[in-house]
């Protein structure tokens, strides 16, 4: 496929894999191994069962805020799987699928819902961004990237993620632009899950879509089903190959839907009917993925019943490796604000040791 | 070999050897390319370097900053150029929530070795938005660094030192005495540590502290009141922050009187900051109180009356014997 094919005006989606797990588009289907199909799904698995757990954790009190991605695996899983080890994945705070693709441990994920900045020390190699919250501005991070990648002629890409509500923040047009102006490698990924909050997607814009805002920036837009994974993986790697070649930025909308609430702090029966989130159900992205598995005979009840217990036991291990184990050490408050700590940090540390060690 | 040159001309030959010396720098911002900047601080270095590390970038601040993190994450050291201080708020989002905070965040994964420069500071009859002084906002900020140069010679060395600084340091170029006068300037490279003051003058009566042009106000102010008496030392901070906290505490615990002097508005200021480590530090050598001498809490008026805004040396010098007559 050829991503200016897809005219984002004309607010038609792309996608491959349909609801019952049947191929609509073989001529796009992508060439995946049955080693990789089952990867992308043991990833995607993963993905939820982190999510479920962390979720009962935190309804325990184990765990802090947490911001859950079911129903996005598809989007998250798809989009990272087409980048290569040396691209960028710049992050907003919900793509835990694609973060686990790239490279980044359950640890460093865990610890950082935890409470502890050490989750945002990325392993050497991993080139993962930490999470940025405040809506869009990540997008400029990875413009910045993809401008220095032209300086300095190199060839990775920065894929840069935000969701429906920060399409309407000004960074998000302000990173567009820049990207566009100077041929920046960059692919702005939209996971479009129709919610900011309690604050729906027609709230957001009057645009038919929101593919449709690259237009404006003369870079290719296309609407995508977020939750076709090989949907996702074949457009985003177009558009990667295609900054990779030297054509400049893309954006994706994936259209998609968070089944959870925003944050374990948000309750959604607020602001949304059941009915809506039943229908979204049986999009489910897993759900689909499965039956087409299933109907080629690449999965089996056994194999899938085993990968979930190895993936529950390795998350539950994984958590018990750093719960109550992970409080901030003091020193590392103040150590990592200048390379070198400036004296008035210096003095702070030493009298707040002071007066932990009883005033000496 | 030295060349006499003013402080615009001081920071273009800071950018010109550091963008020869590492290849890693790059410079952009608005009109700073072809143009060579409004304030002609970056001429000639697209001639020199190219257009690919040297370049007019759209215009929004925000993404100038924003773009800049992502550089300095892929190995780059971007100096971006803000066109005025006032226009700068568009992108205090990413300097507070991104460039003060990555390094901490990522526990020392990222590092952001970047500079923003941009003039700040009134009595140059402008527009609205383009006379402020709110340093103090910047350096409330853990993560950053402030720098203020007040001449050429330490406009080139700080520039220089920011530059090659891992972490992201703005640069305040005080614009109303950007060509006020020369100075002779060393060719080649040299750093001016960041955090360390200077005392321009020794003296045991009043420790005046002071930064960008208001330096030379003070030092006026001291020539109209030589015949008094009274000997001033006068410390040029240089660095809001990290503050060289030493300077002026050691100065005050001589001369058991401080004077703070500037362009910023009065409260919640450096002004503020300075006294209270100078109470907690040299409480007891005091023999005066402590004294702020600022602009005003107000908004900087357009050109008509800026005059009363910015203190001027008769009003120093004033308020010195004022201090020092306790």
């Amino acid at each position: 496929m050829r991503l200016e094919d897809y005219n984002p005006l004309e607010d038609r989606s792309f996608s491959i894999l349909d609801p019952d797990g049947e191929i609509i588009n073989e001529k796009d289907m992508p060439d995946f191994t049955d080693e990789e199909l089952l990867y992308l799904y043991k990833t995607m698995l993963y993905t939820r069962i982190i999510d479920e757990k962390a979720l009962s954790y935190q309804r325990q009190g184990r765990m802090l805020t947490y911001a859950p991605n079911t129903g996005q695996e598809a989007a998250q899983v798809g989009s990272a799987y087409a980048m290569k080890e040396e691209d960028w994945l710049v992050p907003a705070f919900r793509e835990l699928g694609a973060w686990l693709v790239k490279g980044v441990p359950l640890k460093n994920i865990y610890l950082y819902w935890y409470g502890n900045e050490w989750g945002s020390y990325m392993p050497e190699g991993v080139r993962v961004l930490p999470i940025s919250i405040p809506i869009a501005s990540q997008l400029q991070h990875a413009a910045g990237i993809g401008m220095a990648n032209n300086i300095k002629g190199e060839k990775s890409v920065a894929v840069g993620y935000v969701g429906d509500g920060g399409t309407s923040e000004g960074d998000f047009h302000e990173a567009l632009n820049f990207a566009a102006v100077f041929k920046a490698p960059v692919v702005f990924f939209i996971q479009n899950n129709q919610y900011a909050i309690s604050t729906p997607r027609s709230i957001q814009t009057m645009s038919k879509n929101l593919a449709l805002k690259a237009v404006a920036y003369n870079m290719p837009g296309i609407l995508v089903d977020g939750n076709d994974l090989f949907a996702v993986y074949v457009a985003t790697k177009e558009a990667i190959e295609r900054a990779r070649n030297g054509e400049g930025p893309s954006l994706i909308e994936a259209y998609t839907y968070r089944l959870g609430a925003h944050t374990t702090s948000d309750d959604p029966t607020k602001y949304r009917e059941d009915e809506e989130v039943e229908k979204w159900k049986n999009k489910d992205p897993i759900l689909r993925f499965k039956k087409y598995l299933k109907k080629k005979g690449i999965l089996t009840d056994e194999w899938e019943e085993k990968t979930i217990e190895e993936l529950e036991k390795e998350v539950m291990e994984t958590f018990e490796s750093i719960e109550n184990k992970s409080d901030t050490e003091i020193d590392d408050i103040f150590k990592y604000h200048y390379e070198t700590m400036p004296p008035h940090l210096e003095e702070q540390l030493n009298e707040y040791k002071a007066f932990l060690e009883g005033g000496k | 070999m030295a060349n006499t040159l003013n402080i615009v001309q001081a920071i273009n030959q800071a950018l010109m050897e550091e963008m020869e010396n590492d290849e890693t720098v790059v410079v952009y911002g608005e009109d700073v390319g072809l143009e060579g900047g409004v304030f002609r601080a970056t001429v000639d270095l697209q001639k020199k370097f190219g257009k690919e590390r040297v370049f007019d970038s759209p215009l929004a601040e925000s993404a100038i900053a924003g773009t800049a993190v992502g550089m300095a994450i892929n190995g780059l050291k971007p100096v971006v150029e803000m066109q005025f201080s006032g226009f700068v708020y568009p992108a205090f989002n990413q300097i507070i929530s991104h460039i003060a905070r990555m390094r901490n965040r990522s526990r020392g994964r990222y590092n952001l070795p970047m500079v923003i420069r941009t003039p700040y500071g009134g009595g140059i009859r402008a527009l609205e938005h383009h006379s402020e002084s709110l340093e103090a906002v910047f350096a409330h900020i853990p993560g950053l660094k402030v720098v203020i140069p007040s001449t050429p010679y330490d406009a080139k060395g700080l520039l220089i030192a920011a530059i090659r600084d891992p972490d992201p340091v703005l640069f305040w170029e005080p614009k109303r005495i950007y060509r006020a006068f020369k100075q002779e300037v060393p060719e080649g490279a040299y750093e001016i540590p960041i955090g360390k003051a200077k005392i321009l003058q020794e003296g045991d009566d009043i420790t005046i502290v002071t930064w960008g042009a208001m330096v030379r106000d003070v030092q006026k102010a001291v020539d109209l009141i030589k015949d008094e008496g009274i000997r001033p030392e006068i410390i040029d901070l240089r660095t809001i922050s990290p503050m060289d906290r030493d300077s002026f505490v050691e100065s005050v615990k001589k001369t058991g009187r401080i004077l703070v002097v500037h362009e910023a508005p009065k409260s919640f200021g450096t002004g503020a900051e300075i006294i209270s480590i100078v109470n907690e530090k040299a409480f007891l050598y005091l023999e005066a109180p402590p004294t702020r001498l600022t602009g005003f809490d107000t908004t900087f008026p357009l050109p008509r009356g800026e005059k009363h805004y910015i203190p001027s040396p008769e009003r120093i010098a004033k308020t010195i014997v004022d201090v020092v007559r306790y």
